[in-house]
């Protein structure tokens, strides 16, 4: 669906029948079902956002319809909504990099050292990342920062500090960090994984030349774990650029448009205000965007499956 | 910090991170044992008679159990779909490549990073003219779609490293093409098929975007049903936590029990 897909499509594998585990064996059969059925899902509705985003086009008035030109992209360039959905994407996406990634691997380093129960902490880690996000987003919003019955607000009062209004004030700060801690979990699992590979041998030496374990941590660790750390900034992109159900369940993009990324003001176009031809217009926008990391990811993966 | 030493220092911070991290499940699960009035009181309520009342509340309500059957046949339908797909081609790929094999499996990679929120408009009038909205038939064939691309990398990267000399040799043995697959091969990749069953389900299980979208309460699974308590502000705590841990309590046994697995589907074979 990237334009690299675009570019692949004429080079579908048309198998031949070819010497294998010694019989002759026709792969298309094998190979087929998927690759067709990929090649649909992924041309039909990208052509179909494509054409949706040049015409004139809402679901609960079908008398207004036709070719709109450019106007649904003039529209959506000259609104403000754009630029703050595109601009809490970003805050969003980076924020939660950097406290998964930047906490992931410092708690993988803490991890290589052995402690009894090290496999039992381990599991209770990497736990969040297997919570629905929808009971992720209500745990955080209820239980924990409800400005009234939450347990921060009572912490707050118990040390006789102001209680912190979390969806109030800080909207988006508190879906960062339910994010966050949804996320760092599988950065964490990918490093410590990444970490494991790394030679006895070299550590023995670094401890025998006297390097204390922040040295070690950045001269020897986190090199290491580079690719890794590539690999796991590249997916957890992708996935965070369409963070949905936790502003969904939370705040619905609110106050205001304080948590409206772009996700969410396409669902807003889409299934609340039914205008498809902007909703698809944004939708490219948004696959453009993904298209340029996906570039990147591809890239990496490939650069591994060669060696 | 290396692994020979058993330094305490270490030991105490990770445990204390582990338990902050996880901290958030321990209250919601504490929250379910509370009545109402408890799982809202301040100061939080520590010692108190834990109640299964929630629990069966929860339960005694006919929709939950259809949520949960929705999320059920779901997932697993997804992953029966997915993998009826992806088992012959990962298998042709990694057993019989081709120049082509390469940019099959990158462009499979591009496949999966589409934004599903670029194609929601599509997929939904889609889904809306086939007469498919609120349907399970829709999230079956969306979820198995949607996790396709991983299901056959993963599968390619555990076939890939089966032993080609075991093959040769049942080959000599004189054994079929047919005997060697069934015979031989399906046992050892079996332990890589099921790692990718239970990455699939747990994928599908906790899949909120199209769940959120195209079901509103016929064929809507879990993740909708958990989504419906953020209406009514600061009702229902400890109800909504009982349903929160029965919701999440399998599929972190299956997470359990796959991590290390996982780590190849998730990073499509870069880290292993």
């Amino acid at each position: 669906m990237s334009d690299t897909a675009i570019r692949t499509t004429s080079r579908t594998p048309v198998s031949r029948p070819k010497k294998g585990l010694g019989g002759r064996v026709n792969t298309l059969p094998l190979l087929g079902p998927s690759v067709g059925l990929l090649l649909v899902w992924c041309i039909v509705p990208l052509a179909m956002t494509v054409w949706f985003s040049f015409r004139r086009y809402l679901l609960q008035n079908p008398l207004i319809h036709g070719f709109a030109g450019i106007s649904n992209y003039k529209y959506l360039l000259v609104d403000p909504a754009l630029y703050s959905a595109l601009w809490v994407t970003v805050v969003l996406v980076v924020e939660v990099l950097v406290i998964s990634v930047g906490l992931g691997a410092v708690l993988a380093a803490l991890f290589e050292s052995k402690f009894p129960g090290r496999g039992i902490a381990r599991v209770l880690m990497i736990s969040p990342f297997f919570v629905m996000p929808t009971v992720s987003a209500l745990i955080w919003k209820n239980l924990l920062m409800h400005p009234v019955n939450g347990l921060f607000a009572w912490i707050c009062r118990s040390l006789g500090l102001p209680v912190v209004d979390f969806f109030g004030n800080w909207p988006l700060t508190a879906v960062v960090i339910i994010v966050a801690w949804q996320w760092m979990p599988f950065a964490f699992l990918i490093l410590v994984t990444a970490l494991q590979s790394l030679d006895e041998e070299t550590l023995e030496a670094a401890d025998l030349d006297g390097a204390g374990p922040i040295s070690v941590f950045f001269y020897i660790q986190v090199p290491h774990m580079g690719r890794a750390i590539t690999v796991v900034i590249m997916m957890e992109t992708i996935f965070l650029l369409s963070v949905f159900a936790e502003i969904y369940t939370t705040t619905s993009g609110g106050p205001g448009v304080a948590t409206t990324n772009l996700a969410f003001l396409i669902y807003e176009k889409a299934l609340l205000a039914f205008n498809v031809g902007s909703a698809s217009a944004a939708g490219v926008i948004a696959i453009v965007i993904a298209n340029v990391l996906a570039a990147f990811m591809v890239r990496t993966v490939a650069s591994r499956l060669d060696t | 910090m290396t692994r020979r030493s058993n330094s305490p220092v270490a030991g105490v911070l990770g445990w204390l991170a582990a338990l902050l991290v996880f901290f958030p499940l321990i209250w919601m699960l504490l929250a379910s044992f509370k009545t109402e009035v408890e799982a809202v009181s301040t100061p939080p309520s520590l010692f108190f008679a834990p109640t299964l009342e929630n629990y069966r509340e929860v339960l005694q309500r006919a929709d939950y159990v259809s949520f949960a059957m929705n999320s059920i046949i779901i997932s697993f339908g997804a992953t029966v779909l997915e993998l009826l797909l992806a088992v012959p081609a990962a298998f042709a790929m990694a057993f019989f490549p081709t120049k082509r094999t390469r940019g099959t499996l990158l462009w499979m990679l591009s496949t999966k990073m589409l934004p599903p929120v670029g194609v929601l408009m599509p997929i939904y009038l889609i889904v809306q003219w086939t007469d498919q909205l609120d349907k399970l038939p829709s999230l079956v064939v969306l979820n198995a779609l949607m996790n396709l691309p991983i299901a056959i990398w993963m599968l390619f990267t555990f076939f890939k490293e089966t032993p080609k000399d075991i093959i040769e040799a049942s080959r000599i043995d004189g054994a079929n093409v047919r005997q060697v697959i069934f015979v031989v091969l399906l046992p050892l990749v079996m332990p890589g098929i099921a790692s990718t069953a239970l990455l699939s389900i747990i994928l599908c299980w906790n899949e909120a975007f199209w769940s959120l979208n195209l079901a509103a309460h016929n064929a809507a699974p879990l993740t909708a049903f958990i989504a419906s308590f953020s209406a009514p502000e600061g009702l229902f705590w400890a109800k909504l936590s009982a349903a929160s841990t029965m919701a999440i309590a399998p599929i972190l046994v299956f997470g359990w029990i796959s991590q290390r697995q996982l780590v190849r589907g998730l990073t499509f074979g870069a880290v292993k």
